[in-house]
C-alpha cells in the first residue's frame, strides 16, 4: 500500500487546560480509561496500516507520548514518534516532516479523532478519482445533549454547533466549497465560476470536517514549500486547495503540462474504469478547450469521503467535547471502547471494590483497584484506577481520572476530576474542571469553575 | 352589460365557493395572460404587431399558451392587453378562443400601464381572481401538467398559508463560456432547499463583476442543507396564490415579476411569505424572451418536443399540416405548395400554404409562411420567413427573421442575424450587414434605457406606420417619394426602410439574443476572456495569501462593512441636516421636527444619541452659517438658535450618555469642520449648562474621560478648566 500516515498527535492544547499538562499531553487524555490516541491507533491498526509516524508537539509530549506508545504496542505497530516544535500548526508540524515522507499519498488524521470510520475507505476514495486531497467530513456532533445530565446546560438552547460550511457537487463526491472558522460568521460567498463549472452545488452547514485527509504527497509537499505563511491544513491548505481546483497552479509530480497531458490520455481508459463512471467529470469538462479538444485548463480534484450517519465521528478538542466522548464511548458508542458490558451496561473491573448500599448506573465504568464507600451513587461516568471513594459521594455525568481520592458525602455533577485529585469531604462540585494533584478542601462548593494547581 | 352580469354572476359564484373551504377543489382554475412583456427586445417588430401575435412556426404565440391552459385544466383566462391591445382584442375576437365550452377568454385592456407589476395591481382591483391562479406571459410555449404542481402548492398552501407562489423550473444548464441558457437568456442562479424546494435566492440579472454569489448567513442558520443551482431555467409559469395580487398592490413600487417581485419577497423577512419551486423533467416549458429563444423554441416545435403542439396536429388557430418523413427528419408541407421539381426542401422545415418556391432554391432548418414567393437560386437556411413574402431569384438568407410582406429583389443577402420588419423593400444585390434591424418606422430616437417600453410608441408607432404603409405600397411599383429616396444608398436600389442603428452598449451583445448561432471567434473569445477572469480571481487571492491568507480576507470585507455603516451615519446627518434648515426656514413646528427626525431615525437605525449629535450638527452649522462680524456676535447667535431649539434638542437627551456625545460632537467640531467655535468653546458650553441641556454629570464626566488623554486631546477640557472647576465646587458644596 503505497500510503503514509501521519497521526498528528499535538501537544498540550490551550482550549484543554486544566485537564493537559506536561504529564498528560492531549494525546493521552483517557477516554474511557485509554488514551485517546489508542482509538485512532487502533482504528489504523484495523485498516492494517503498520506503518505510521506520530508528529507530537513540544519535546516533553513527546516523550511521554512515545514511552507510552512503545509500551502498549511494542509488538503491534511500527510507529516513528517525530517531535515539532509547539505552535507550528499542523502544517508547520508537515513541513517539518517533510523529509520523512516519501510515498505517493500521504494521509493525515488528527490524533485527538474517535471515530469508528475505516481509513482504508478515505484513502479508497482518494485513489478512485485520484484526487489532490480526499477530506473526511462527519455530521456535527450533537453537543452535550444528555436527557439526564447537566454536563450539556450551558448548550441546551444552542443549536448544533457550526464548524464548517461545506459545498459539494449532487454527487457528493467533490469538495468545491469550505469555510471554516471565522468565515462561518459572515454571509457565505460561493464562487460562480465553480458553480457554473458543475451546475449545482450542495450547501451543508451541518456537516464538519473530521481531520482526517488523504493528500497526494508532492501536491502536498509543494503548497508547503511555495506558501510558507500556511499554518494549518484545515484553515490555509485545505481551503487553498478547494480554491483553485479549476485554476490549478499545482505542477502534479513536477511534469510540464503537455506531459502531464499526455499521460492523461494514455491513463484514461484505465482511469475511467477505476473512477467507475462513464461521463467525465466536471473537472474533466472544464479542462477542456471550447471545441473538445486537448485540456486547456489545468484543474485537480478535491473530493470528500462523507462518513454515514451511523458511524461515530468526534474530534476531542475542547472540555466539553472531553465529557461527550466519555459519555459516548460507554454509552451509545461503546463499541468504539472495547470493552465487554456487564448485563448492567456498565464496566467494574473486578479488582473494584464496592461498599454496601453504593449503586452504579448503565453507561459507567469503574476502573481497576478503585474503591467506594457505602451509600454512594455513580450515574453515566467513568471512574479511574486505584481511585478512593468515600461514602455517601454522587457522581454522575463525571469523569474521575486515576489514583484521585474524594472525601465523604462529596458530590459531583458534570466536572472532571483530573489524576491524583483530592477532594476533601463535603465537596459539591458542578461543571468544574480540577486539575492535576489539585486539592479541594473540605466543604467548598464550585459551580463552573476551572481549579488547577498555578503553574510553576 | 350581458358580459357584465355574467361576471357578476360568475363572481358572486366563485364567491360562495370560496367561503366553503372544502370546496377549493372543485374551484375552477384561473390563469392570468399577460399579452405584453413589458420589454423591448423584439424591436422593431413589436413596433408594428404585438409580440403575442407574432407568429411561431406559423402559428401566433399566443395560441400556443392558450392551448396549454386549456389542456392544462384551466377554466377562466384573463388576457391582459396593453401594447397594441387593439390587435389583440380583435385577433381573439377573431379567434376561435371566444367559442369553447368549458374555457373562457377574457381580456382586460389597459393604456397607461408600464409594467408586468402594474398590470397585476390593476387586476387586483378588478377583484376578479378568486382562488389560485396561473400566471403566464402569452409567449410561453409548454405541454406540461398541471396537476402535480397545481396539488403540490394547495397542499403546501394548506400547511404554511405564507406560501404563496410555485414557480416551475426546468434543467437546463448555461453555457458556461456565454454564460447563457440555450434560450438566449442570462444565467441564473438559485438556492432551493432539496427538502422542501423552497426557493431561497435567485439571481438573473447575473453582475458578471462579481464573481460570488453572497449567501446571506442567516439562511444557512436556518437552512443546514442548500442546493445551489446554475443549471435550472426559469420557466415563468408561476401558480399563485391571490395573496400575491394583493402584495403587488401593497408594495406598489414593485414592477417586474422576478427583479422585484420574487427578490422583494425573498428578501423581507417580516411578513414570512414563501416561494417554492417545482422541477419539471420530461414535458417542455419555454419563454420567448428574445430572437434566439425565438429561434430555439421554434426548432423545438418543429423537433416535436411540444407536442402536442406542433406543425402536423391541430390545435386551435393552426392548420394541420402534413408531415412527410426525409430521411430520419420531418418536413411540414401543405398540398398546396407549388414547388418547382428541381427546387430542394431540406429537413426540420415547415412551408405554409399557397407558397411558391422556384427552381434550384435550397431551403433547410426554416419556416417559411402563407402565401410566400420565393424565385430560383434561392438559399435559405435557418431563417425565418413570414407571411406573403417575396424574395427574389438568387437572394441568400441566413439565420434571419424576415416579417410579412417584406420584397427582396433579386441578388439580396441577407447576413446572419439580421430582422426586417415588416414590408421592407431590400434593394437588388443589397448585403444587409450581420445583426442588423430594418423596419419602415425610423427607431425612436428618445431611448433613454432598455426600461423603454413597447406601448410607448404605440400612439405614434401606428400612425407613423400608416403614413408610411403608403409609400410603401406605391414604391412596389414607381418609386417617387422623397423618403425612399433618401434610404436609397441605404437598402441598395429600390430599397425601402431604415436600417437601426445598434443602441449604444447593444453592439456586443448583439449576437447574443440573436437568431444566428454564435460564431465561433466569438466562443474562443470569450473562453480566453473566461480565463483570463479565472486567473485575476485566484491571482488577487494569492496575493492575499501573502499577508496571511484569511486574516487579511476578512479584513477587507469588515472594512466594507464599517464603510457602509460611516456612509449611513453621513447619510443620516446630512438628512438630519436638511430636515432642521428646512424646518428653520419654514417655522415648522418643533414637534413635527422631532416627529420627522424620529423617522429618520428608525429608517436609518440610529441611536437617540446619534440624534442628538447629528441635531446638535446641525444647530450649530445653522449658527455658523448666519452671517456674523465677531466672536461675539457667533456666540450670540449660537445662544439664540440653542434657546429657540431646545426642546428639539432635549427631546433626544435622554441620558448621560447622549449628553456626553454632544459634547464629544462638539469638539469635534471644533477641531476640523467648524474651527471657529474653538474659541468659544467654553463658553458655549457654559449656555449648553445654562439652559439645561447638559447636566453637570455630564460634563464632569467628560473631563474625567479626556484626563488620560493625549495633550492634543486635552486642548478643550484646558480651556473650560476654570468652567468644570467652578461646576466642581458647586457640587460638592450642594453635598
Amino acid at each position: 500500500m503505497d500510503f503514509q500516515v501521519v497521526v498528528l498527535a499535538g501537544g498540550t492544547s490551550k482550549k484543554l487546560v486544566p485537564l493537559v499538562s506536561k504529564e498528560v499531553p492531549k494525546a493521552l487524555l483517557p477516554v474511557a480509561n485509554r488514551p485517546v490516541l489508542s482509538y485512532v491507533l487502533e482504528q489504523l491498526e484495523l485498516s492494517n496500516i503498520k506503518d505510521l509516524i506520530v508528529v507530537v508537539e513540544g519535546a516533553d509530549a513527546a516523550l511521554c507520548v512515545g514511552g507510552w506508545i512503545s509500551a502498549a504496542y511494542v509488538d503491534r505497530l511500527h510507529v516513528e514518534v517525530a517531535t515539532v516544535p509547539e505552535d507550528v500548526g499542523t502544517a508547520g508540524a508537515l513541513r517539518a516532516i517533510a523529509h520523512h515522507l516519501t510515498a505517493k499519498d500521504v494521509l493525515v488524521v488528527s490524533g485527538d479523532l474517535v471515530s469508528d470510520v475505516p481509513p482504508g475507505a478515505v484513502t479508497a476514495a482518494h485513489r478512485r478519482h485520484d484526487a489532490v486531497v480526499t477530506a473526511m467530513i462527519c455530521s456535527v456532533p450533537v453537543s452535550g445533549l444528555s436527557e439526564a445530565g447537566s454536563s450539556g446546560a450551558k448548550d441546551k438552547t444552542k443549536k448544533p454547533g457550526r464548524y464548517n460550511i461545506i459545498g459539494m457537487d449532487p454527487t457528493k463526491q467533490f469538495l468545491l466549497h469550505i469555510a471554516t472558522g471565522a468565515e462561518l460568521e459572515k454571509d457565505t460567498r460561493i464562487r460562480k465560476s465553480i458553480l457554473r463549472a458543475v451546475g449545482q452545488m450542495d450547501i451543508r452547514a451541518d456537516l464538519m470536517d473530521a481531520h482526517m485527509y488523504a493528500f497526494n504527497r508532492s501536491v502536498l509537499q509543494e503548497v508547503l514549500d511555495q506558501k510558507d505563511k500556511f499554518q494549518s491544513l484545515k484553515q490555509d491548505v485545505l481551503p487553498y486547495l478547494v480554491r483553485s481546483q479549476l485554476k490549478s497552479e499545482i505542477l502534479i509530480n513536477g511534469a510540464p503540462q503537455g506531459q502531464q497531458a499526455k499521460e492523461n490520455g494514455n491513463d484514461k481508459v484505465s482511469y475511467r474504469i477505476l473512477a467507475n463512471a462513464s461521463t467525465p467529470s466536471f473537472h474533466e469538462l472544464y479542462a477542456l478547450g471550447p471545441n473538445g479538444s486537448a485540456p486547456v485548463r489545468r484543474t485537480h480534484k478535491c473530493c470528500v469521503y462523507i462518513a454515514s450517519n451511523s458511524k461515530y465521528c468526534v474530534r476531542l478538542n475542547s472540555i466539553q467535547a472531553f465529557m461527550d466522548i466519555n459519555r459516548d464511548v460507554i454509552g451509545e458508542a461503546n463499541h468504539l471502547s472495547g470493552y465487554n458490558f456487564s448485563a448492567q451496561n456498565n464496566i467494574i473491573h473486578p479488582s473494584a471494590e464496592l461498599g454496601s448500599k453504593t449503586t452504579v448506573g448503565p453507561h459507567c465504568m469503574l476502573g481497576e483497584g478503585s474503591q467506594m464507600g457505602d451509600k454512594c451513587s455513580v450515574k453515566r461516568s467513568v471512574i479511574g484506577r486505584h481511585c478512593r471513594i468515600g461514602s455517601n459521594v454522587k457522581v454522575v455525568n463525571s469523569v474521575v481520572m486515576n489514583h484521585v481520592t474524594i472525601g465523604d458525602g462529596c458530590s459531583i455533577q458534570g466536572s472532571v476530576i483530573c489524576s491524583n485529585a483530592q477532594l476533601q469531604e463535603r465537596v459539591a462540585l458542578k461543571d468544574c474542571q480540577v486539575g492535576l494533584g489539585y486539592v479541594v478542601s473540605a466543604g467548598c462548593e464550585y459551580k463552573g469553575e476551572s481549579l488547577a494547581r498555578k503553574e510553576k | 352589460m350581458g358580459a357584465q352580469k355574467k361576471r357578476a354572476a360568475a363572481a358572486a359564484a366563485a364567491a360562495r365557493v370560496s367561503e366553503d373551504p372544502d370546496d377549493l377543489a372543485r374551484q375552477p382554475l384561473q390563469a392570468i395572460l399577460l399579452a405584453d412583456s413589458f420589454t423591448t427586445k423584439f424591436r422593431p417588430i413589436t413596433l408594428e404587431r404585438p409580440k403575442v401575435l407574432l407568429p411561431l412556426v406559423n402559428v401566433p404565440m399566443i395560441n400556443y399558451t392558450l392551448a396549454w391552459l386549456e389542456a392544462a385544466g384551466v377554466a377562466e383566462v384573463f388576457v391582459f392587453c396593453c401594447a397594441h391591445s387593439k390587435q389583440v382584442i380583435d385577433y381573439l375576437e377573431n379567434s376561435e378562443w371566444f367559442s369553447q365550452p368549458n374555457f373562457t377568454v377574457k381580456t382586460i385592456e389597459s393604456h397607461n400601464i408600464i409594467s408586468a407589476g402594474d398590470a397585476l395591481r390593476l387586476i387586483y382591483e378588478q377583484n376578479v381572481i378568486h382562488g389560485d391562479f396561473v400566471l403566464i406571459s402569452g409567449d410561453t410555449v409548454s405541454n406540461m401538467s398541471l396537476t402535480q404542481a397545481l396539488q403540490e402548492h394547495k397542499e403546501r398552501k394548506k400547511k404554511d398559508n405564507n406560501a404563496v407562489m410555485t414557480m416551475i423550473i426546468k434543467k437546463s444548464k448555461p453555457s458556461p463560456i456565454t454564460r447563457q441558457s440555450r434560450l438566449g437568456t442570462d444565467e441564473l442562479f438559485m438556492a432551493i432547499d432539496p427538502n422542501t424546494k423552497q426557493l431561497l435566492y435567485y439571481e438573473d440579472k447575473a453582475d458578471h463583476s462579481k464573481g460570488t454569489i453572497c449567501l446571506d448567513k442567516m439562511l444557512l442558520a436556518e437552512n443546514p442543507s442548500i442546493s445551489l443551482h446554475n443549471d435550472k431555467q426559469d420557466c415563468y409559469i408561476d401558480i399563485c396564490s391571490p395573496e400575491v395580487l394583493s402584495l403587488f398592490t401593497d408594495n406598489f413600487d414593485y414592477q417586474h415579476l422576478r427583479r422585484h417581485f420574487v427578490k422583494g419577497l425573498l428578501l423581507d423577512d417580516i411578513m414570512g411569505y414563501k416561494i417554492f419551486t417545482h422541477e419539471i423533467h420530461s414535458s417542455y416549458a419555454a419563454r420567448i424572451d428574445n430572437y434566439r429563444s425565438y429561434d430555439i423554441v421554434s426548432k423545438d416545435i418543429i423537433q416535436r418536443w411540444t407536442y402536442p403542439y406542433v406543425p402536423d396536429v391541430k390545435f386551435c388557430g393552426n392548420r394541420a399540416t402534413k408531415l412527410e418523413r426525409r430521411g430520419i427528419c420531418f418536413t411540414a408541407f401543405n398540398s398546396e405548395i407549388e414547388q418547382s421539381r428541381s427546387a430542394q426542401v431540406g429537413s426540420f422545415t415547415v412551408i405554409g400554404y399557397g407558397t411558391k418556391i422556384g427552381s434550384n432554391s435550397k431551403i433547410s432548418d426554416s419556416v417559411i409562411g402563407e402565401g410566400c414567393t420565393i424565385g430560383s437560386n434561392v438559399l435559405i437556411e435557418g431563417s425565418y420567413i413570414w407571411d406573403n413574402v417575396i424574395i427574389e431569384d438568387g437572394c441568400e438568407l441566413r439565420h434571419v427573421i424576415v416579417c410579412d410582406g417584406v420584397i427582396m429583389k433579386a441578388g439580396a443577402v441577407l447576413k446572419p442575424g439580421v430582422v426586417l420588419s415588416f414590408k421592407v423593400v431590400i434593394g437588388e444585390r443589397f448585403v444587409v450587414p450581420a445583426y442588423s434591424k430594418v423596419s419602415l418606422l425610423q427607431q425612436p430616437t428618445v431611448h433613454d434605457s432598455d426600461e423603454e417600453l413597447e406601448y410607448a410608441d404605440n400612439s405614434s408607432g401606428t400612425v407613423e406606420f400608416s403614413s408610411i404603409q403608403g409609400t410603401a405600397d406605391q414604391s412596389n411599383g414607381e418609386m417617387t417619394s422623397e423618403s425612399s429616396e433618401a434610404h436609397k444608398p441605404k437598402l441598395g436600389t429600390g430599397g425601402v426602410g431604415y436600417i437601426w442603428s445598434i443602441c449604444e452598449g447593444g453592439q456586443e451583445e448583439e449576437w447574443r439574443h440573436s437568431v444566428a448561432p454564435i460564431p465561433e471567434d466569438k466562443l474562443t473569445e470569450l473562453s480566453e476572456a473566461m480565463d483570463d477572469d479565472q486567473e485575476l480571481v485566484t491571482q488577487d487571492r494569492t496575493a492575499l495569501s501573502t499577508s496571511g491568507e484569511l486574516i487579511s480576507d476578512s479584513n477587507a470585507s469588515e472594512g466594507d462593512d464599517n464603510e457602509d455603516s460611516k456612509d449611513d451615519s453621513v447619510y443620516f446627518e446630512k438628512e438630519v441636516e436638511a430636515t432642521f434648515l428646512r424646518a428653520v426656514e419654514e417655522n415648522v413646528k418643533v414637534d413635527h421636527v422631532i416627529l420627522e427626525v424620529n423617522s429618520l431615525r428608525l429608517s436609518y437605525n440610529m441611536t437617540s444619541a446619534d440624534c442628538a449629535g447629528a441635531v446638535f450638527y446641525s444647530m450649530m452649522k445653522l449658527a455658523i452659517k448666519t452671517p456674523h462680524s465677531s466672536a461675539s456676535e457667533l456666540q450670540q447667535n449660537t445662544a439664540n438658535i440653542i434657546t429657540t431649539w431646545q426642546k428639539l434638542l432635549k427631546s433626544y437627551l435622554l441620558e448621560i450618555d447622549e449628553e456626553i456625545e454632544i459634547i464629544l460632537k462638539f469638539e469635534e467640531m471644533c477641531l476640523e469642520s467648524a474651527k471657529e467655535f474653538s474659541p468659544l468653546f467654553a463658553r458655549i458650553l457654559h449656555i449648553l449648562y445654562d439652559k439645561d441641556i447638559l447636566q453637570e454629570d455630564a460634563i464632569l464626566r467628560w473631563a474625567d474621560e479626556k484626563e488620560g488623554a493625549d495633550e492634543s486631546d486635552k486642548v478643550f477640557v484646558r480651556q473650560s478648566e476654570k468652567f468644570i472647576q467652578w461646576l466642581r465646587e458647586a457640587s460638592e458644596e450642594e453635598d
